[in-house]
């Protein structure tokens, strides 16, 4: 599961993969065209529209792509970088660089490329940008105040706008393809090139065809995520019973020490803080959908256990679990309430119906003592362990 | 083929979508540009006035950020490459050589002038915009990021807004 730094890509060997992305990026830039100012400013003056073409068709497929990794399961996206919202930062900012484009013709990662196959106007340009960063380095106090407020956070357009992922997707893209349309017919205008028809080609009709029906499709199409849980919710708990475990199996696998068993606790924050089991880790069902969670239940030969209030939580999860292809997955039957009253609060007076057989009584009487040991250890642990979640990636600019 | 034509930008888009998704795959984070070219002030002021950046506020918060150094940086790396790559272009498709680009009825000074006022403001905007049109509009827009999103529409709304006043420079 993506992204693949830092767990399969090493943070060094990163630098590395900088490097390679930098060529793929640069080559693609300058053939493009985007070593030309007269090309790049051309979008403003309506003669040449490469960079609209370029940059729109880029973002899309970008875009798109990271929506199916994400839809698939691949690509975590509470772990990518998703660049911050500073409302009034990024309007004036924004407007700033738009005014130093037409008068620069370039922008940063375009002169850069620019500067590369010899252009002197691109390497004044970076020497330009290099001035104006120490500019607001140097007046950052005077510029602080606008540029932290109104922060949203790392906020993302479908939630601002009220929509879902898709629909906004789906929304950009026919954007994208009017716009397309619309920049050819005022190239044709302002270049004066009269014999050209937009609809003279049958393939580029057959590929818009094929991309709305595939934007269509993933618009009507509900996420995997959502599926599972729907699914998770209709289930029968009848149909999960050979994932069941009961509180005396695991309070013996744990007296026992058995080390593949991990316990996933789907209890409060302030449950889990007050009692916990050893090996155990709190976790909500949205984070089965998560990196770091996902890793956990990789581990091969390892037993889950998904335990909860009462069942249902954890019975949820174990089958969100399964489907997702985890092996070894099971649930704790009766919930966290049943395994405190058969074995961390036992008492030989409690009355008890007679399904239970002597030789479990006995057991429990053993459990409730090595028990009361084994949660204060599991306390002490857990309270020096720190938090050791994967962050989300430091990005942007 | 000529060897200075230029590629389909549809085909070059599509390219340039993938380079970013395969980015965002491996690393977790765009692309970027900008990000280098502070990493280089901060470098630059590091060695030639040390005190001063640690009273000021701005390299403080810098070196909270990246307390490794300055140079020691994903973008830096990242732009490196991106000059390899694109002088590789150059090469193949036989556009390397020393030029200053300027409109026939404009001067080769005030293209000089243009590109120092225009690189400082593009510098300045993107240090407040978090971002340029690599890091914050096309990245962003790829992760559909709201500031991303609002500050590509800022680029490209301003670029309009303005370039009616610099006509002069191009047409």
């Amino acid at each position: 599961m993506g992204p693949l730094v830092p767990d399969v890509i090493g943070n060094e060997l990163n630098f590395i993969v900088a490097i390679f992305v930098g060529i793929a990026f640069g080559f693609v830039l300058e053939q493009a065209g985007f070593s030309s100012s007269k090309k790049l400013v051309g979008l403003f003056y309506g003669y040449d529209f490469t960079v609209l073409r370029v940059f729109f068709t880029g973002g899309l497929v970008a875009m798109i792509g990271v929506i199916i990794l994400a839809h698939y399961g691949l690509l975590d996206m509470s772990l990518v970088y998703i660049n911050p919202t500073f409302l009034w930062s990024a309007i004036v900012g924004g407007l700033i660089m738009g005014l130093g484009f037409v008068v620069g013709g370039f922008c940063p990662g375009t002169s850069v490329c620019a500067a590369a196959i010899g252009k002197i106007d691109a390497m004044i340009f970076i020497v330009g940008s290099f001035l104006g960063v120490l500019i607001f380095a140097e007046g950052y106090p005077v510029w602080e105040p606008l540029y932290k407020s109104a922060n949203w956070g790392n906020v993302r357009i479908f939630d601002t706008m009220g929509m879902s992922q898709a629909a906004f997707a789906t929304l950009l893209t026919v954007m994208a393809m009017g716009a397309f349309w619309a920049v050819r017919l005022v190239e044709n205008k302002v270049n004066k090139i009269t014999d050209y028809n937009v609809f003279n080609n049958k393939k580029y009709i057959w590929l818009t065809g094929f991309a709305c029906l595939l934007g269509i499709a993933a618009f009507l199409l509900p996420d995997r995520k959502e599926v599972l849980m729907n699914e998770a919710t209709l289930v029968p708990s009848s149909h999960l019973q050979e994932m069941e475990i009961t509180s005396d199996e695991l309070a013996f696998r744990i007296i026992d020490k058995e080390r593949d068993l991990f316990i996933y606790d789907l209890r409060s924050q302030k449950d889990f803080e007050k009692i916990s089991l050893p090996n155990s880790t709190r976790i909500t069902l949205q984070s089965l959908f998560e990196k770091d969670t996902q890793k956990l239940l990789g581990v091969s030969k390892r037993m889950n256990i998904f335990i909860s209030d009462n069942e249902s939580e954890a019975c949820k999860a174990a089958y969100v679990a399964q489907r997702l292809g985890f092996k070894g997955v099971s649930y704790l039957k009766g919930g966290f309430m049943q395994f405190n009253k058969d074995i961390i609060t036992y008492s030989e007076t409690q009355p008890t119906d007679n399904t239970v057989s002597i030789d479990t009584r006995r057991f429990r009487a053993d459990a409730v003592k090595a028990f009361v040991e084994i949660i204060k250890e599991s306390k002490a642990k857990s309270a020096n362990s720190g938090n050791k979640a994967s962050k989300r990636v430091l990005g942007g600019c | 083929m000529n060897k200075t034509e230029y590629m389909n930008p549809y085909f070059a888009g599509v390219l340039l979508g993938l380079v970013l998704l395969a980015t965002i795959y491996i690393t977790g984070r765009g692309l970027g540009a900008s990000g280098a070219v502070k990493s280089a002030v901060v470098a630059s002021v590091e060695s030639t006035a040390p005190g001063h950046t640690a009273d000021a506020k701005f390299y403080k918060e810098y070196k909270t950020e990246h307390p490794e150094s300055p140079l020691k940086n994903w973008l830096v790396f990242e732009v490196i490459g991106v000059v390899i790559g694109a002088f590789i272009s150059g090469l193949i498709s036989n556009r390397l050589k020393f030029k200053l680009d300027y409109s026939p009825k404009s001067s080769s000074k005030i293209r000089i002038a243009g590109a120092l006022v225009g690189g400082a403001l593009f510098g300045f905007g993107a240090q407040l915009g978090r971002g340029c049109t690599s890091g914050a509009a096309l990245s962003g827009m790829a992760v559909l990021s709201t500031g991303g999103i609002i500050t590509m529409m800022a680029i490209f709304g301003g670029a309009y807004m303005f370039a009616y006043f610099f006509r002069k420079l191009w047409l």
